[in-house]
């Protein structure tokens, strides 16, 4: 039985005893519903949880646990010669014998008959039913994945009986509990319960994987570079390795890609900020309702806009534009009518970063000057001082530490983003100062070394988790002591 | 009351020091400055929201329609099955020489010397390469067409594309520009014959890859985006809706869920690409998932989604008053009766906007998908969220990297197709927020 | 002459004191809703003038009139005429700024910046340049919280926070602010209903001071407390001024059956 064809089966098992328990529970209350402690429809939940979940746990169970015993009884049957020579060869027969375990289960017995005396070749007629094999089959691969089949199927086939003996025991066990004062109620909610902690709990387990998972490969990558190399190198050379060619795994410095990423983010911020600052304190603190109504979700047409779009814009609008008006700038100036602003630059990622971090930051900083209580704001005035002098003396000051924090959060996403960089920065990992040219973040290097064919074993593959938990653990420091500052600022003026 | 006019009243006058200089001047040519700093900020912003849209627009719009070319096609059995093999060899169907059906229609059309052969070869390259898959369509399709004559449809060059659409300066060289003289003379000719013109572009919301871009869309993209939106839909609504009234309802008020709060919050500002790597290593390294699939996709995003809906969700169910809950519990229903019963449904609004706003932002997100693997070159429809798909924005991601002119409009135009989604499903999110909105 | 007696002859000239402010015909609407109706009403100079009434009469709104803080309320809209000496605060003319330069005011909770004591009092002096120098910053920081009876409580800590003090100091802070800047009339919208007793009782002590250099309107929950600081009394009822009158005759005979009522308790 195939595994949806038996989840289907134990859901189907579900619904019997869903009906089930409810006819019983209607049974025993004798017609009279107000006898029952619970309502029918909790008893028929209840038959029904008993029925499926315990089912689907073995499921689970089996379904993770079968493919691990199998491998290793497989890989201690292999013949002693392929055991000694290392884990790699080891695993890569026991790749192989997958592969012709797969092919033999579509030949007919003939052929496997023929294939097992040799007297057809065993990679061709594999080819043949669609299933290609890395390397020539050697015999005892044949018996291997014989083994491995027979198995396989066996363990299908018990599977497929527990699994439904469980369902079966489980309901039979539940009905059997329904009585006119059995408390199902109680007991559906504690899996409700259950289920809705096991919800919140995957919040936390993101958290996990996504430390333990970059942990883990970094971990591996510096097994091969030193850290040190990593976070103080200044050249980022990471030549993809010629086959064959050890040792020569190119310079992968970290510097060059972290001055970047902060360069092209402070260029995003000094961009972002004061228009973003000016924009919400206007909104706040000028606007008719009528122009906060139209301005304000307007501006924020710009946050909900994909950074693939502001990518697009720079490449193809703001990179030309003032390449273009740099040359003519410097044909003005001096007669050369050379660029000096290249089209992919610190300037243009910059510029478009920050257009995309206006709403960022005037939405948050609406919201921290807007919570200033109006005591304040009506304290400044009736001493006669003019709106500006309100905001810029009392307001400002006061909401100081929520914009700070809001602040924070503007950067650390420009220190995440991702698309802009990739199609507006450049490539170059140069350590330099100029705004004009092309400089590139960590960012763009995770994504260029990730796209493409992969090999989870060398270190330019690896590199990018070691980046990835560079960036993480950057942004992560940002937000919570942003999210701190906030929360400490609301409690304030709660 | 004392009247103003009383004679025992008199008005005081102003005493001398309250005519002190308090700099009004200065001050109010200050709180102008001030305002028209916050004035110009807001224009700058809608500025560049304008600038960005008209960039996009003016350089899509013209990606919805495209030039075709309606010649009458001889489907000269001489041509496509000369040795008359084809009922013992299909392959025959699959290989023949469709373009030169096209040819010798051309060259019929146009009226050209078929010796010429320089003049024949920039003729053909009027039509889109795509029509060899197209015309092998129509044959396999029904082979009865054989040895007939059918006007049929086809897609012009991008570059002939471009050049009827306006959007080449022909006073430039000729020897500089890939339309030549020639061909717009027979652009304008066959375009005077009601043969060339211009249509509704279909095709891009249905073709694939290509690496022609008149033969390009986004619709097997399209497709790859629902997958995944439906998974984030499924997974990341009742995960959330659920965590949330955990969180919100039941959870005792301790260091353990402070620390999945202040982990939710940053987990909404942890860089999208992070999610990224966490998919390729967990998913796609640790569990075996497919590469490029929709389904590890929209995995991917349906954690990235999380936070956004349990905070727009845990906000809904505290706006709820507590009165409504006192009175359930006060007639005896159970907690989680309450909160199913009472709490949820008058939340529900608010948990669907965030839902929605949740979902939007998952559909325009590119970083994760790229290190996934779903930057491939699909060409076919995926059939289920296991094969290799790719979605709208990463197409338009490989677009934005092709060199050739056509390519940008074809961006643009994914573009436009992107963001109406985005708009239609904000739009839905605003309704829904005014239709039900309650106040308590 | 003892005291009292000075009292007494001032409350006697009271008749001739000079008016302030006159308000005539004043209306206040908010949007469509009207909240007061023709207000005649005068101060006199250096008398402290109570408005009494229920909650919603329109005593609080008549007072924001006198320094135009209505102004900052979304679609407020004044009719009628207040002129402080000849100048009419709502001309065109007349800048709201400078206006309340003249006419400060003092709100129902004490509302310090977060700033230091200092900075508090000196904000008004620094916004308004009336001090050249820091020596003459520090001499109006020091006599301006001499007036607020606060000199000798904080004149050791004037770097720490304002928000740092009590509510009686926080709320003679913000008066010692208002102080600070020389207004003309000091406007009190309830100055103490935040305050414990004692509180009250020092800054009802400080009213009872500053009436000799200030004009003071205050709007009081308290009948007792009206009487106890004010020599003139206006009673609102309804947005409509009831009776305008001295504190001592509103409280024994007053003129209006509507006023003997509330200040016997009857409604209120």
């Amino acid at each position: 039985m195939s595994t949806s064809l038996l989840l289907l089966t134990i859901l189907l098992i579900g619904l019997v005893a869903y009906f089930a328990g409810r006819a019983r529970s209607l049974a025993v209350s004798g017609s009279k519903l107000a006898t029952l402690h619970s309502l029918p429809g909790y008893h028929g939940s209840y038959v029904a949880i008993w029925a499926v979940l315990p089912a689907a746990l073995v499921l689970a169970a089996w379904l993770i646990a079968s493919p691990l015993y199998i491998d290793s009884s497989v890989r201690s049957a292999l013949p002693e010669t392929v055991r000694n020579q290392g884990a790699a060869t080891v695993q890569l027969a026991l790749g192989q014998v997958k592969a012709v375990a797969t092919g033999l289960a579509r030949l007919d017995a003939k052929e496997i008959e023929a294939v097992k005396t040799g007297s057809v070749n065993l990679r061709e007629t594999l080819a043949a039913k669609g299933v290609a094999l890395a390397g020539e089959g050697e015999p005892f691969m044949v018996e291997a994945a014989e083994q491995f089949n027979a198995m396989r199927g066996f363990s299908r086939w018990l599977m497929s009986a527990v699994v439904l003996l469980a369902a079966f025991a489980g309901g039979v066990y539940a009905i059997r509990n329904v009585t006119a004062r059995f408390r199902a109620r109680n007991q559906v909610e504690r899996v409700m319960l259950g289920s809705l902690i096991v919800a919140s709990s995957i919040a936390i387990l993101t958290t996990i994987g996504i430390i333990g998972s970059m942990l883990s490969e970094a971990g591996r990558f510096f097994s091969m570079v030193s850290p040190a190399e990593f976070f103080f190198g200044t050249v980022w050379d990471p030549r993809f390795a010629a086959a064959g060619s050890e040792g020569s795994s190119g310079q992968f410095g970290l510097l060059p890609l972290l001055g970047g990423t902060l360069y092209i983010a402070f260029v995003a911020m000094a961009f972002a900020v004061p228009i973003g600052l000016f924009a919400a304190i206007y909104m706040a603190e000028y606007a008719s309702p009528r122009l906060r109504s139209i301005a304000k979700p307007l501006l924020e047409v710009l946050a909900g806009i994909p950074t693939i779009v502001y990518g697009f814009f720079a490449l193809v609008t703001v990179g030309p534009f003032l390449r273009d008006i740099s040359a003519q700038l410097n044909g003005l100036l001096t007669g050369n009518y050379q660029n000096f602003i290249q089209a992919q630059s610190v300037l243009t990622a910059g510029i478009v970063m920050g257009i995309m971090l206006i709403p960022f930051v005037s939405s948050l900083s609406d919201d921290i000057i807007t919570q200033v209580p109006r005591a304040l704001r009506d304290g400044s005035l009736g001493l006669g001082a003019t709106r500006s002098e309100t905001v810029k003396k009392v307001i400002l000051p006061a909401a100081l530490p929520g914009i700070v924090g809001a602040l924070l959060l503007t950067a650390s996403r420009a220190v995440g983003e991702t698309m802009i960089v990739v199609l507006a920065a450049g490539v170059a990992a140069r350590m330099q100062i100029n705004p004009f040219e092309p400089m590139t973040t960590v960012t763009v290097k995770i994504v260029h070394q990730l796209t493409g064919d992969l090999e989870f074993t060398s270190p330019q593959t690896l590199v990018a988790f070691a980046l990835g938990i560079t960036l993480f653990v950057i942004t992560l420091g940002l937000n919570i002591y942003a999210l701190y500052i906030v929360r400490k600022y609301r409690e304030q003026y709660e | 009351m004392t009247d103003v006019a009383s004679p025992t009243v008199r008005v005081s006058t102003r005493p001398a020091e309250s005519r002190r200089d308090i700099g009004i001047k200065r001050r109010y040519a200050a709180e102008r400055r001030f305002r028209a700093y916050g004035i110009s900020a807001i224009a700058i912003g809608l500025f560049f929201l304008a600038v960005l849209l008209w960039s996009v627009v003016s350089k899509g719009y013209t990606a919805f329609q495209q030039t075709t070319i309606t010649l009458p096609i001889e489907f000269s059995e001489k041509v496509i099955d000369p040795k008359n093999e084809r009922a013992t060899d299909p392959k025959q169907l699959m290989t023949a020489n469709y373009p030169l059906l096209v040819r010798d229609a051309l060259v019929k059309q146009l009226g050209i010397d078929p010796k010429k052969r320089p003049l024949v070869k920039q003729a053909t390259d009027m039509v889109s390469d795509s029509v060899r898959t197209q015309l092998r369509d129509i044959v396999t399709a029904d082979p009865s067409v054989i040895g007939k004559t059918i006007p049929v449809t086809l897609l012009a060059d991008a570059n002939i594309d471009s050049a009827f659409k306006g959007q080449i300066d022909l006073s430039v060289e000729e020897s500089k520009r890939k339309v030549k003289d020639q061909q717009v003379a027979w652009m304008n000719e066959l375009a005077d014959a009601g043969v060339l013109g211009k249509s509704f572009n279909t095709g891009i919301f249905t073709f694939g890859a290509s690496s022609r871009p008149e033969a390009a869309g986004v619709g097997v993209a399209l497709v790859g985006s629902a997958y995944m939106m439906l998974i984030v839909l499924v997974l990341s609504l009742p995960i959330g809706v659920a965590a949330s009234i955990y969180l919100e309802e039941f959870a005792p008020k301790n260091r353990l869920t402070d620390l999945i709060e202040v982990n939710i919050n940053n987990l909404a500002a942890v860089p999208s690409i992070v999610y990224g790597l966490l998919g390729l290593a967990v998913f796609v390294n640790f569990a075996g998932m497919p590469r490029s699939a929709a389904l590890v996709g929209g995995f991917v995003l349906t954690l990235m989604t999380l936070p956004t809906i349990i905070i727009a969700t845990r906000a809904a169910l505290k706006a709820v008053p507590p009165s409504i809950r006192s009175a359930a519990l006060g007639l005896g229903a159970s907690k989680m009766q309450t909160v199913f019963h009472h709490v949820l449904p008058l939340a529900m609004p608010g948990v669907l906007t965030g839902t929605i706003i949740g979902l939007a932002h998952a559909l325009g997100e590119t970083a994760p998908l790229l290190l996934i693997g779903m930057v491939a070159f699909v060409v076919d429809y995926p059939g289920s969220p296991l094969e290799p798909a790719t979605a709208l924005p990463v197409q338009i991601y490989m677009w934005a990297n092709e060199a050739e002119r056509a390519f940008v409009e074809r961006t643009s135009g994914a573009i436009i197709i992107l963001l109406i989604f985005l708009i239609v499903m904000n739009l839905g999110a605003i309704l829904l927020r005014r239709r039900f909105e309650r106040r308590w | 002459m003892s005291e009292a007696a000075v009292e007494k002859a001032l409350d006697q000239k009271m008749n001739t004191v000079p008016l302030k402010m006159i308000g005539k015909d004043v209306s206040v609407y908010y949007g469509e809703k009207r909240a007061l109706f023709d207000v005649n009403l005068n101060i006199r100079e250096n008398t402290v003038t109570a408005l009494i009434g229920p909650s919603g009469c329109g005593k609080s709104t008549f007072l924001r009139t006198l320094n135009r803080m209505n102004d900052t309320i979304e679609n407020c809209r004044v009719t009628g005429r207040i002129t402080l000496d000849e100048d009419d605060i709502y001309d065109p003319s007349i800048d709201v700024v400078e206006l309340r330069a003249r006419v400060g005011m003092v709100f129902q909770k004490p509302n310090p910046f977060p700033k230091s004591i200092y900075d508090n009092v000196a904000y008004g002096p620094r916004i308004h340049g009336l001090a050249r120098t820091k020596a003459e910053l520090d001499e109006i920081v020091e006599t301006s919280l001499q007036k607020a009876g606060l000199w000798n409580e904080v004149k050791d800590r004037l770097q720490e926070p304002g928000t740092g003090l009590s509510g009686g100091q926080q709320q003679r802070l913000c008066i010692a602010r208002a102080v600070a800047v020389s207004p003309e009339v000091i406007l009190m919208d309830e100055p103490c209903s935040a305050l414990d007793p004692i509180a009250t009782a020092k800054v009802e002590e400080l009213i009872h001071e500053l009436r000799a250099n200030f004009t003071i309107v205050i709007v009081t929950h308290s009948m007792q407390q009206a009487a106890r600081v004010s020599q003139r009394t206006a009673m609102f009822h309804l947005g409509n001024l009831v009776e305008e009158n001295d504190t001592d005759k509103m409280f024994t005979n007053p003129d209006d059956q509507r006023t003997q009522d509330y200040i016997m308790g009857r409604f209120g």
